[in-house]
């Protein structure tokens, strides 16, 4: 504590005590709980959600791949490769499919993240993680900062961030993400590559954040869609 | 002119609620500024359009609206209760909460906690609440400099001058203004600097990077406090948030203390009605929650300050008390002509526009701030446009009733009606009244004549309207005297 325990003691009980003078002077409190008419759960499931989001990210300019699950190694080894990221850092505990670097023929090197400096960070010429929930409707990803992403810094600082969204994972709507959400987490939402607008309201994108953020949407596997394989995975 | 209950107001002289002169003043310099008009229609109407688009999307907007109003209602009439919960949660999970009467209280607070941390330089997410109570000035006089780091602040900041909008704030200059600002001000920029968007937008990620990776303290203000949980949570768009939030050891947020809701659920209702209403998106880029401090993740070092400064007068003013339910969208000020036509810097107060009109002479006592609730034409935009349904106009009209109340010594029902027989006594403000709503609004509520109609204003002098009264309210009061 900085201030003297006594003046802080002090501020609290009288900010408190003003606080209980003015509430007596308002509108007695609405008894009745809050109405929440609004949609709790949306409606569309699967495949559906799948083109939402897709569609969501691309218009924010996202970059977005669709696969199958056993398509993902070769998925992320082409976005990478495709990107031209030679350097790339890691989570402690990311469990996706990587590419070889002695097999890309590529000059790839992947680092485990081991509480680098954010001048160490800065080198990296990008990052891949998976993603705790997406939201269809907004086009958002939310990381929790569990293994499979990291501390926030890792997917702040290196100018490429891979993320790999599976199909299990996406909700409709904003209400849905925070229910499935732990708030105790540090929780970071994505929506598009870094941006602003503050020039004449004209979207700039790509400011302090990383400028160039990838997706890659994991298509549950099943029969139904086995046919489709083809067209599926493709980048958009 | 006193508060309610006695109540203390934001202190004067420190801090950046007043202007230096009247609404009315600033109001007709910033009309012959014909650069200023263009910068401000384009600006406004752009984000009107997205605005209106991404909300016809949601087929609920109206219920997380009535949502959104209830929550901050009941949070409002339990304020206590919930800032005690957000205290011990934010405590029990390792961060450190302090308290602040006014503004020079939180300003000691906040700098004595940067001293402790050993630094100089401090890195700054956006945060009106800071420039409310003129934080950086009581950084500097502690010979510590604040780094804005807000695309458009830096702008502001770099040309010594004041944000003019809530959520864009350097929305009065344009690409060209803000090449030669950058050019002049920033000591490694490239010579061969243009002015397209993203070049400038280039230049500040160069200018501000080694900033970021080396800040020991970094400073912010917060969008919503979780009470349930005592998570924090900021939502921007370029990740300089971030930068602040996650790289420094040491992190100060302060915050209002009406920014508080109770449920993490209530998330879900806000993290819709903010983005879409601000700028215009279905989400803002980046959101970052918090909750105290994480091991491994971020500052370890984790300080809460919440901040009265008036708050509390308003919450005691029963008619003025839902303006502390603004979630600082901005979507009032992008809708309103008033504001499209003067811009920020006329109401002299970090809060512009529509809300600032009601909220400025709130924190401040009507007596400071007395010519703000008249910079408004009534026309009832920003109470459509608010996501919490703040009901301004009406806000206004209280504040203007009281205004006249004390400075004529008469009853506010005299003065209305007065106002009212002056607005039907010519045919002209007659129909001008009707076409506005004033009369409507004047008659409505509880029965009783209230109301005082928008042509009695000091904004009457500076509005460009195509024919003016010949004769405003004051001087008609004056020639006929009294009633
Ligand atoms: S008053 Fe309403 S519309 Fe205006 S900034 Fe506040 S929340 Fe937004």
């Amino acid at each position: 504590m900085v201030a003297a325990h006594g003046a802080a003691m002090n501020a609290r009980e009288e900010v408190l005590g003003r606080i209980r003078r003015a509430a007596g002077n308002g509108p007695a409190p609405a008894t009745g709980a809050v109405p929440r008419a609004y949609r709790s759960r949306g409606d569309l499931r699967g495949s559906q959600l799948l083109d939402l989001l897709a569609a969501r990210l691309t218009d924010y300019k996202c970059s977005v791949r669709r696969c199958w699950p056993g398509e993902l190694a070769s998925a992320i080894a082409a976005a990478i490769l495709d990107r031209g990221a030679r350097s790339i850092v890691l989570p402690p505990g990311l469990g996706l499919p990587l590419p070889d670097p002695a097999t890309t023929g590529a000059d790839l090197t992947l680092v485990v993240d081991d509480g680098f400096s954010a001048e160490h960070l800065d080198r990296f010429d990008g990052v891949i993680t998976t993603a705790t929930v997406a939201i269809a409707e907004t086009g958002t990803i939310a990381l929790d900062g569990s293994s499979g992403q990291g501390r926030r810094a890792l997917t702040l600082i290196p100018d490429y961030h891979l993320c790999v969204v599976y199909e299990h994972q996406i909700v409709c709507l904003v209400p849905e993400a925070v229910a499935a959400l732990t708030p105790e987490r540090p929780l970071t939402w994505i929506s598009g590559p870094s941006a602003t607008s503050d020039i004449e309201l004209d979207r700039v994108e790509g400011v302090h954040g990383p400028r160039t953020l990838e997706i890659i949407l994991v298509a549950a596997d099943g029969p139904a869609h086995a046919t489709e394989r083809g067209e599926l995975c493709q980048s958009t | 002119m006193s508060t309610f209950l006695g109540l203390p107001t934001a202190p004067a002289g420190v801090g950046h609620l007043r202007g230096s002169e009247p609404f009315p003043v600033a109001a007709r310099r910033a009309l012959a500024d014909t650069q200023l008009r263009r910068n401000l229609a384009k600006a406004t109407s752009t984000i009107r359009a997205k605005r209106a688009r991404v909300v016809a999307e949601l087929p609920d907007w109206e219920e997380l609206r009535e949502a959104g109003r209830a929550i901050k209602a009941h949070t409002l009439a339990h304020l206590d209760t919930y800032l005690e919960q957000l205290e011990s949660q934010v405590t029990a999970r390792g961060g450190t909460v302090h308290w602040a009467r006014d503004a020079p209280e939180a300003n000691r607070i906040v700098t004595g906690l940067v001293r402790s941390a050993m630094a100089t330089e401090v890195v700054k997410v956006k945060s009106i609440t800071t420039d409310e109570i003129g934080l950086n000035d009581a950084l500097a006089a502690a010979g510590i400099s604040a780094v804005e780091t807000d695309l458009a602040e830096l702008i502001v900041q770099l040309d010594h001058d004041r944000p003019s909008h809530i959520l864009v704030p350097a929305i009065h200059k344009n690409r060209s203004e803000i090449r030669e600002i950058f050019l002049r001000e920033m000591a490694d920029v490239d010579p061969g600097l243009t002015d397209v968007p993203a070049a400038l937008t280039q230049a500040a990620r160069q200018h501000l990077r080694r900033k970021f990776l080396s800040a020991k303290v970094g400073i912010s203000g917060a969008n919503f406090a979780v009470a349930e949980t005592g998570t924090l949570c900021v939502v921007e768009s370029e990740g300089n948030g971030r930068m602040c939030l996650t790289l420094p050891d040491t992190l100060i947020t302060v915050m209002g203390i009406e920014k508080v809701i109770p449920r993490w659920a209530d998330l879900g209702v806000f993290l819709q009605l903010l983005p879409r209403s601000a700028t215009g998106e279905r989400m803002n880029p980046y959101t970052s929650m918090w909750t105290g401090v994480t091991p491994g993740d971020g500052p370890q070092d984790f300080h809460l300050v919440l901040l009265d400064n008036g708050r509390t007068a308003a919450l005691a003013d029963p008619d003025g008390r839902p303006a502390l339910s603004c979630i600082r969208c901005s979507a009032c000020l992008n809708v309103c002509p008033v504001y499209e036509r003067v811009g920020g810097h006329a109401y002299g107060s970090v809060y512009p526009g529509p809300i600032g009109a009601i909220l400025s002479p709130l924190l401040t006592g009507i007596e400071d701030n007395a010519s703000l609730p008249y910079a408004s034409s009534l026309c009832g935009a920003c109470y459509e446009a608010c996501p919490v349904k703040i009901d301004i106009p009406s806000i206004l009209v209280e504040q203007r009733a009281r205004h006249v109340e004390a400075t004529h010594g008469r009853s506010a029902e005299a003065i209305t009606m007065a106002a009212a027989a002056w607005a039907m006594s010519d045919p002209a403000r007659f129909a001008a009244a009707q076409r506005g709503g004033q009369l409507g609004r004047l008659l409505a509520r509880h029965g009783v004549i209230r109301r005082l109609p928008s042509p009695l204003s000091g904004w009457t002098a500076a509005r460009d309207a195509p024919a003016p009264p010949r004769e405003t309210f004051r001087q008609w009061w004056r020639r006929t005297g009294r009633p």
